[in-house]
């Protein structure tokens, strides 16, 4: 196998030991711990009244701005990590490459705050 | 344990790897239990209270009470709610803050997997995070964790974004991706590590790294939803957030999974920050102490500020929260990496 795929392996096999003992934990509740449901007890927490409608509601737009901006600087910051490397060589060309590149998303991002795209009252 | 496949064949080679990380596991799992006790004996003892103190001396074994408990305990699946999705979310949570520790070093050559994007695989798991709360929320099909999910999902991806800027920081004074090269670029005392860093670079970069690791620490208390910023289940408004529906294992797979990430939130700034493993003096009494135990103090340190930070500050309300995370943390991290990438190109330029 490939030395640098050899690597993940035990990630891997970190992944499949963790995932069963996750499903060990719930077979385990499930088999010894008791199970009697009843209308009552499975109907949805709702402090106190019954739920009145559907709880897959409408919800504020901010939360969707929050996403994308969150997608637009995840993206950067991937950008960012393999710009440290030249930055060790002294590659100046690359040092300002990723400023103007920082410079057009500092401009996208302050168009957002001047819209009140960050504002939450 | 990179070389257990090619030393001693696929299948000895993989059964060691399983060995190594059950045995791993164990210790973590068992770590976390006493973190746990610690935790609600640091919160205890700023109250004035005595905490648990029943189970065992001094309460020390009243985590592994709370195990049998919740093991014994029904699992209440409500009749609205999506089971497969209900029963996976937990799982993805639980995993995901597992697999994540494959990475982190906790003594030379002691890591799982001692790959050479060690950050970038980081990144990638604790961006994948927010699914198991958003699908748990979801799944529920309550108000509660509908309204819970959707906070604190905004709120994880908001502080996750300085998190990055930070850490690309401290990648530009260390030139490597790799966890355990980040570590051994900051031995020979306390005053290399990246957190001061005097002797690195010929510029005072301590006064970046340092606000720096403020950040980071507070983003960090974001991240994994702690106070003061844990309004996703702020008690008195949104009861739990997105556990309300949970019981029994699936919630504890939850507040593993909480914990975990707390944990490895607090070796991660040790890592970045705190020279790892390293003693603070490079001198004979402190390099008798194995590294390990360096590692773990640090850790613990890191982890008993977390819960000094739970008991002593008020909760934020969410529109400070935002504004924290988007107008004040972002813009002083991006400055913060355009300044530490200036300082060393032009220091490596001839």
């Amino acid at each position: 196998m490939d030395a640098v795929l050899l690597e993940y392996l035990p990630v891997l096999i970190f992944f499949a030991i963790a995932l069963a003992m996750g499903i060990g934990f719930i077979v385990a509740a499930a088999v010894l711990a008791p199970s009697d449901p009843d209308p009552e007890k499975v109907s949805t927490y709702e402090c106190g009244f019954n739920a009145f409608e559907d709880a897959r509601m409408k919800f504020d737009v901010r939360f969707y701005l929050v996403a994308i901006l969150f997608i637009i600087f995840d993206l950067e910051v991937a950008f960012l990590f393999p710009w440290i490397f030249p930055m060790f060589e002294g590659n100046i060309f690359a040092f300002w490459s990723m400023m103007v590149f920082l410079g057009v998303l500092t401009v996208g991002f302050l168009y957002e705050w001047r819209k009140g795209a960050l504002d939450w009252e | 344990m990179n070389d257990f496949v090619t030393e001693f064949g696929p299948v000895w080679g993989t059964a060691l790897a399983v060995g190594q990380i059950l045995a791993f596991m164990v210790v973590l799992l068992l770590s976390l239990a006493f973190l746990l006790l610690m935790d609600r004996k640091v919160w205890a003892a700023v109250q004035m209270r005595k905490g648990p103190n029943v189970v065992g001396a001094f309460g020390l074994l009243q985590s592994f009470a709370d195990f049998l408990k919740f093991v014994l305990k029904e699992i209440v699946i409500p009749a609205g709610a999506d089971r497969p999705l209900f029963i996976l979310a937990p799982l993805i949570t639980f995993t995901l803050a597992f697999i994540a520790w494959a990475v982190i070093p906790v003594a030379p050559g002691w890591v799982i997997s001692d790959i050479n994007v060690g950050i970038l695989f980081l990144f990638a798991i604790s961006s994948l995070g927010v699914y198991g709360i958003i699908i748990g929320g979801w799944a529920s099909n309550s108000k509660y964790p509908f309204l819970g999910a959707l906070r604190s999902a905004a709120q994880m991806v908001s502080y996750e974004v300085s998190i990055g800027f930070v850490i690309v920081t401290i990648l530009l004074m260390a030139g490597t991706m790799n966890l355990s090269e980040i570590v051994m670029a900051q031995g020979g005392g306390f005053w290399n590590w990246h957190v001061l860093s005097f002797d690195l670079l010929p510029w005072p970069v301590f006064a970046i790294t340092i606000p720096m690791f403020v950040i980071f620490f507070i983003s960090a208390l974001a991240e994994t939803n702690r106070p003061p910023f844990d309004l996703p289940e702020a008690e008195s408004e949104l009861v739990a957030g997105y556990q309300v529906e949970y019981s029994s294992t699936p919630y504890l797979l939850f507040m593993i999974g909480e914990y975990l990430n707390i944990v490895l939130m607090c070796s991660l700034m040790t890592v970045l920050f705190l020279g790892g493993w390293h003693a603070p003096f490079d001198v004979a009494p402190f390099t008798w102490i194995p590294p390990v135990f360096w590692f773990a103090l640090k850790v613990l340190f890191l982890f008993f500020m977390f819960a000094m930070v739970k008991a002593l500050v008020p909760r934020y309300r969410y529109d400070q929260l935002m504004r924290l995370g988007w107008k004040i943390f972002l813009p002083t991290s991006l400055v913060a990496v355009a300044v530490m990438g200036a300082v060393v190109v032009y220091s490596n330029a001839s």
